[in-house]
């Protein structure tokens, strides 16, 4: 098998340096962009004036007009989801959704580090839009320095009269709490995390009826990812065309994609929608030496896998939808033709087993059974009847659950099983080392 | 049940922080708070929130066994994390994990014996750009290989503290715990503490180095046709 090694990092053509478009990216490298008196000097809080000479509704039209969508992963179009939420006069609530877990993203963390003002300006601003008076940020309770940097941002925005009572003398108030979570993924998951926000287990609910109705409380509620939010102040500044003409049809904007594995230089790096992965490699620098691109996830674990054919994809919404994934969080872990398929799948249902909250049986049960098949494929004491077995599984299992984290534990297997069959046959077939001793692992 | 004053004093700040009526809000908070006092979740801690909001024991036990911070034994002052997810594990994570494993003789969820050390595998701690990484307190080490985390917990063995690669200088896991409740870092290093590294700022370098900006925008223009605003 021939390999296509590059040497060394070199610099990127100059077509592909442009795909380069830093937005919500720009201030990282300026230091201590993260206190207010910087962020201010770097347009900081602009967005914010600019917003509250508007009605709450133009702000809504408006996000309609830029084709803002959501960066956690599903998409849904921002404007029409502020537009959902009731104006009836009852209380309601902004929910920033800061807990990034899933596997293969890292995005949302150094955002919130490195520019956590850009995420209270959006959220006054969404809050403005929507009339809450009242916003929730719900991170991720590993994510300990993030949450640090939000709760001093949100003390000094205070301080500064972007929060708290009539900010900035328009008769807006607004209270914003830092929320940190406990060490659950599952509570990533929109309903899982209002019940996780109001002191219970964090298990989804079933729904109709929908958060923008009956959400926090069961009060009409709003939930958008850090991400998103922190797009906005940028968006209101730069106008809905400016926005859309950065992106693709359908996919406005900017993308951070977040290139982890065999690349020289793994890290963020934030494109105009629909730069494809050979493209973002060669920003990266190229693959590690020795290593060949095998098999890659668009956008975290619970997206399905692509291979090297697929390295032309343009990485939008629309695209990678019909190359038979999803977009998801533009988590692309990148694996090499060292890396195993059939192990990678067996550690991230390991994940989903751990973060499964058990509500549904599908879920609880299918995952936990999957991952005893891998270990008995991966032991070499499996049969090609456990191929079947793990389809089968699969179409038990999705589509048969509350919420998304089931569907998403199915993703792996099935794509892996689409494309890298001949590798889970080679374990079968004894043709590659077992990983293990299937005595020692209890497998049967 | 015996909370000394400020830990009172800290669960009604922490209560007061939610609408009037929606104090169980204040749950997975006041669960770190009772951490911070006693090093895990104890019978006591239980019993307190239960008490402070309203609810059963059985209620509080419900929540407090589903979230994986929460610790059920006494943990340690240093909470070792080692990532074995998928990337990680791809880029050595189990290594490293087995090498602290068989270097602090305990195994997931375990401590040492003095009370110094609680090592855990951790799922995804969204830093797969760092791979492997290693936290302690929640606090990032990249890139780490076997013998940088031995390294790392021989010197906290040693009373150091190490700087880590992204995060705060390092407190205790009861430090850490009172400001998982939701109360600032009181040190000034903390809000400090370096966001970056090399991966952090691959694009952004990148894109600097090159010239290259967003398109130029004009921050004046009206966000809806003049008509149309009321």
């Amino acid at each position: 098998m021939s390999r296509v090694t590059v040497p060394g990092p070199r610099r990127p053509s100059e077509d592909v340096l442009n795909k380069l478009k830093p937005v919500i990216t720009k201030r990282w490298l300026s230091p201590g962009a993260w206190r207010r008196d910087v962020y201010e000097q770097l347009d900081g809080y602009k967005a914010l004036r600019k917003a509250l000479t508007y009605e709450p509704g133009d702000l809504i039209t408006f996000m309609k007009d830029s084709g803002h969508r959501g960066r956690g992963g599903a998409g849904f179009p921002v404007g029409m989801k502020w537009q959902f939420v009731p104006d009836d006069g009852q209380e309601h609530y902004l929910v920033v959704n800061a807990d990034e877990g899933e596997p293969g993203t890292c995005k949302d963390l150094p955002l919130m580090m490195n520019d956590p003002h850009s995420v209270i300006e959006g959220i006054a601003i969404a809050s403005y839009a929507i009339k809450a008076n009242r916003a929730f940020v719900y991170v991720r309770g590993e994510a300990v320095h993030a949450a640090r940097r939000l709760r001093g941002a949100v003390a000094e925005a205070k301080e500064a009269g972007y929060l708290g009572k009539d900010i900035l003398g328009s008769g807006f108030d607004l209270e914003v709490v830092i929320h940190s979570g406990a060490g659950a993924y599952i509570c990533g998951e929109e309903t899982a995390l209002l019940d996780s926000l109001e002191g219970k287990r964090g298990q989804p609910r079933l729904r109709p009826p929908f958060p923008a109705t009956h959400g926090l409380y069961q009060k009409p509620t709003c939930i958008n990812n850090v991400g998103t939010i922190a797009a906005v102040p940028h968006i209101v500044l730069g106008g809905a065309e400016w926005w859309k003409s950065i992106g693709s049809e359908n996919s406005a904007g900017t993308m951070i994609y977040s290139l982890s594995g065999r690349v020289k230089r793994p890290g963020q790096y934030e494109c105009s929608m629909g730069t494809t992965l050979a493209e973002l490699i060669e920003l990266a620098g190229g693959m590690e030496d020795g290593h060949e691109l095998k098999f890659f996830t668009p956008g975290g674990s619970s997206t399905p896998m692509l291979s090297a054919e697929h390295v032309d994809v343009p990485l939008d919404f629309d695209n990678v939808s019909k190359a038979g994934s999803i977009l998801g969080t533009t988590a692309l872990m990148i694996f090499s033709d060292q890396d195993c398929p059939v192990v990678a799948c067996w550690r991230w249902l390991k994940f989903y087993q751990h973060e499964s909250c058990g509500k549904c049986t599908p879920c609880r049960e299918g995952n936990y059974w999957m991952v005893r098949v891998y270990e008995r494929i991966l032991s070499g004491t499996g049969t090609p009847a456990d191929l079947k077995l793990l389809t089968d599984a699969c179409r038990n299992l999705l589509g048969r659950s509350f919420c998304g984290l089931g569907d998403g534990a199915t993703s792996c297997v099935t794509s892996s099983l689409k494309y890298f069959k001949q590798d889970y046959l080679d374990y079968i077939d004894g043709h590659k080392q077992p990983l293990f001793d299937a005595v020692q692992i209890g497998a049967h | 049940m015996s909370y000394p004053d400020h830990i009172r004093d800290q669960a009604e700040q922490v209560m007061r922080r939610y609408p009037q009526g929606r104090e169980r809000s204040a749950l997975l908070p006041l669960l770190h708070l009772v951490q911070s006092h006693d090093g895990y979740i104890s019978e006591d801690g239980i019993a307190f929130c239960a008490e402070a909001l309203g609810l059963t024991k059985a209620q509080v036990q419900a929540v407090s066994t589903f979230y994986t911070m929460y610790k059920r034994e006494p943990a340690g002052d240093w909470l070792v994390s080692v990532c074995t997810n998928t990337l990680c594990q791809a880029k050595g994570g189990q290594k490293v994990f087995d090498a602290l494993a068989d270097d602090l003789d305990i195994g997931h969820d375990e401590s040492t014996p003095d009370g110094k050390f609680t090592l855990e595998h951790a799922e995804c701690l969204a830093a797969c750009d760092y791979a492997p990484v290693v936290t302690v307190n929640y606090e990032f080490f990249d890139n780490m290989d076997e013998a940088q985390a031995l390294e790392l917990v021989h010197q906290l063995k040693e009373g150091k503290r190490p700087i880590p690669s992204r995060g705060a200088p390092l407190c205790t896991l009861r430090e850490m715990s009172v400001q998982l409740a939701g109360f600032e870092d009181e040190r000034e290093v903390g809000l400090e503490g370096n966001a970056q590294g090399d991966a952090t700022l691959a694009g952004a370098r990148l894109a600097a180095e090159a010239g290259i900006t967003a398109p130029a925008f004009d921050p004046t223009a009206p966000l809806v046709a003049k008509e149309e605003a009321k």
